[in-house]
């Protein structure tokens, strides 16, 4: 069974960004870039699968700049076997990604589509369902743990309130919470063999897909600034505070 | 112009998400209908109808609704969704599963989180944890919006709409329910709590976690929280995480006990009314945002706060 892990380049989950002061959006020139944080939980599950001999094939998966490329490379060292960029400098919205991956979808045929549950920079956490819905497949969101067996998925989610497993049927999607799995690190050699691995570039307009944006970003602010309030010296104090002056207890 | 709200319920009640979701849909300028899909959740529908601002009740009752499933819900969702110009969800771990299911069939955008409708067609919504405020305009004809429930008083009750039932979906055959492991507890729920007591990866286990921290939820009548990092050390359960990717919490009361105050922590608790610090690390980032900062070792202020409340 093949599957496919779509992965996202991200602002590093470890930078604060700055708003430009022009409010056209945030500032990333320069910036620390990564693999979003739950799509690397994504290609690990998948590596995890392989071991246990469930997968025979783990394609990588990326749409956007020429240096998703990078974010690929990361993808196949961390043990991913190929990797197809679908490469575009414009602005790529849930929706095109998922059309995107539609197409890829149907040309690979996987037996499962395991993607991070939300990208850390827009915070959408769309992309994964709308691939399941263009698809027609089922999904099972917020994955803590999956199961393959008998032509089934089982995967128990992170839901409001607790746990919850569902079963699907292959082909399926699914899209990582935080406790699935923890990456690997990568290692040298590794890092060395992926940059040997097959990498195919592709363009929206080779999948036939129209990637226009549908939402049009009017301007982007900094948010409400909380100030910092008063340090107290003990316990008593702060019952006092909280009683007399914040009146909240 | 009629704006659908997608009811979260459970157990035949009408959850709290629903109502600070029917306060976005209000703003969006329009009448709103609520849709209750589920099984036996009549109660649920009887109790949306009393909300205020409601115009009418679409009741689908059938067991492939029984247990929320993705590719039921949307697809119930998509039965009536084109005699709408917004459909709204709450931004709650269902209405993140089903939303953009429904947008995509309808070949539409999704706005996620929307905190503020502006207008019929723009929104606000935090990205980048929150450290940013984008407004976006939506060109489609049809709007699918999750709503952050924090940004949204919740509606009043005092409304009288008629509940209409409407045919349920039948199954779709690509997934069925196996389990469900709810975590039981007599406290407010989390989202909804006026006070929360949260932890970090300094409370060291489990146990201690307990020990020290529910006498102060109990005192307090509040609700458990915690960071990710206590919850990836095995601490809390997971439906407690207060953050970016896990809850988003704005109760009048916030006490971060051993929270370091990580971006990702603060995304999801610095709506709060009131934040209370208590950690020894002078330097934590989480007192740039308290108001009240308790310099000390929580094994020994907590309890003392305990008693002096």
């Amino acid at each position: 069974m093949k599957v496919l892990v779509p992965v996202k380049r991200v602002v590093d989950y470890n930078v604060k960004v700055r708003v430009k002061s022009d409010g056209t959006g945030v500032d990333i020139a320069n910036v620390k870039m990564s693999m979003n944080p739950f799509d690397e939980i994504a290609v690990e599950e998948a590596v995890r699968l392989k071991e246990k001999g469930v997968v025979t094939e783990i394609i990588a998966v990326s749409c956007g700049v020429a240096q998703c490329q990078e974010t690929l490379r990361t993808a196949m060292a961390i043990g991913a076997d190929r990797a197809i960029l679908v490469e575009t400098t414009d602005e790529l919205q849930p929706l095109a990604v998922a059309k995107l991956l539609k197409a890829l979808y149907d040309k690979e045929q996987p037996g499962l589509v395991i993607l991070g549950k939300q990208a850390i920079d827009d915070d959408c956490n769309q992309t994964g369902q709308m691939l399941a819905a263009l698809a027609k497949l089922p999904q099972a969101t917020f994955a803590s743990k999956v199961v393959v067996a008998d032509g089934h998925v089982s995967v128990t989610r992170e839901v409001d309130g607790g746990l919850e497993t569902i079963k699907l049927k292959l082909p399926a999607i699914i899209t990582t919470d935080l406790r699935l799995n923890e990456p690997r690190y990568v290692t040298l050699p590794n890092i060395m063999k992926a940059k040997k691995k097959p990498l195919e570039m592709l363009k929206p307009a080779d999948l036939g897909v129209d990637a226009a944006p549908r939402i049009k970003t009017l301007k982007v602010s900094e948010p409400p600034k909380r100030g910092a309030g008063v340090k107290v010296p003990d316990v008593t104090t702060l019952v006092a505070k909280l009683k007399n002056e914040a009146k909240v207890i | 112009m009629t704006v659908l709200v997608i009811a979260e319920h459970e157990h035949g009640t009408l959850k709290g998400a629903t109502l600070n979701t029917v306060t976005a849909a209000v703003a969006c300028g329009a009448d709103v209908h609520v849709l209750i899909a589920g099984h036996n959740a009549s109660g649920a529908a009887q109790a949306a109808a009393k909300v205020a601002g409601v115009a009418k009740v679409l009741h689908a009752d059938g067991a492939s609704l029984a247990e929320q499933l993705a590719e039921n819900v949307a697809a119930q969702v998509l039965a009536i969704a084109k005699n709408y110009s917004h459909i709204l969800f709450p931004a709650t771990a269902h209405g993140k599963n089903v939303a953009p299911r429904v947008a995509a069939v309808l070949d539409v955008a999704q706005i996620s989180d929307a905190t503020k409708i502006i207008s019929a067609d723009t929104f606000e919504r935090p990205i980048y944890a929150g450290n940013a405020i984008a407004t976006v305009q939506s060109a489609d004809a049809i709007k699918v919006i999750t709503v952050r429930t924090t940004g949204f008083d919740a509606a009043a009750q005092g409304g009288s709409a008629a509940v209409e039932s409407i045919a349920a979906v039948a199954d779709s055959g690509l997934s069925s329910f196996v389990g469900r492991e709810v975590t039981k507890s007599d406290r407010p729920e989390l989202t909804a709590a006026k006070i929360i007591v949260s932890g970090g990866r300094a409370m060291g286990s489990n146990d201690k976690f307990t020990e020290v921290l529910t006498p102060l939820a109990d005192k307090l009548g509040a609700a458990l929280g915690a960071s990710r990092a206590a919850v990836d050390a095995g601490y809390a359960p997971n439906d407690w995480q207060v953050g970016q990717t896990g809850k988003i919490v704005a109760p009048q009361l916030y006490i971060a006990c051993g929270i370091s105050g990580a971006i990702q922590h603060l995304a999801g608790m610095k709506d709060s009314k009131v934040i209370v610090a208590i950690n020894k690390d002078p330097e934590a980032p989480i007192f740039s945002v308290a108001d009240y900062g308790l310099e000390a070792d929580l094994f020994t202020a907590v309890p003392e706060l305990v008693k002096a409340l």
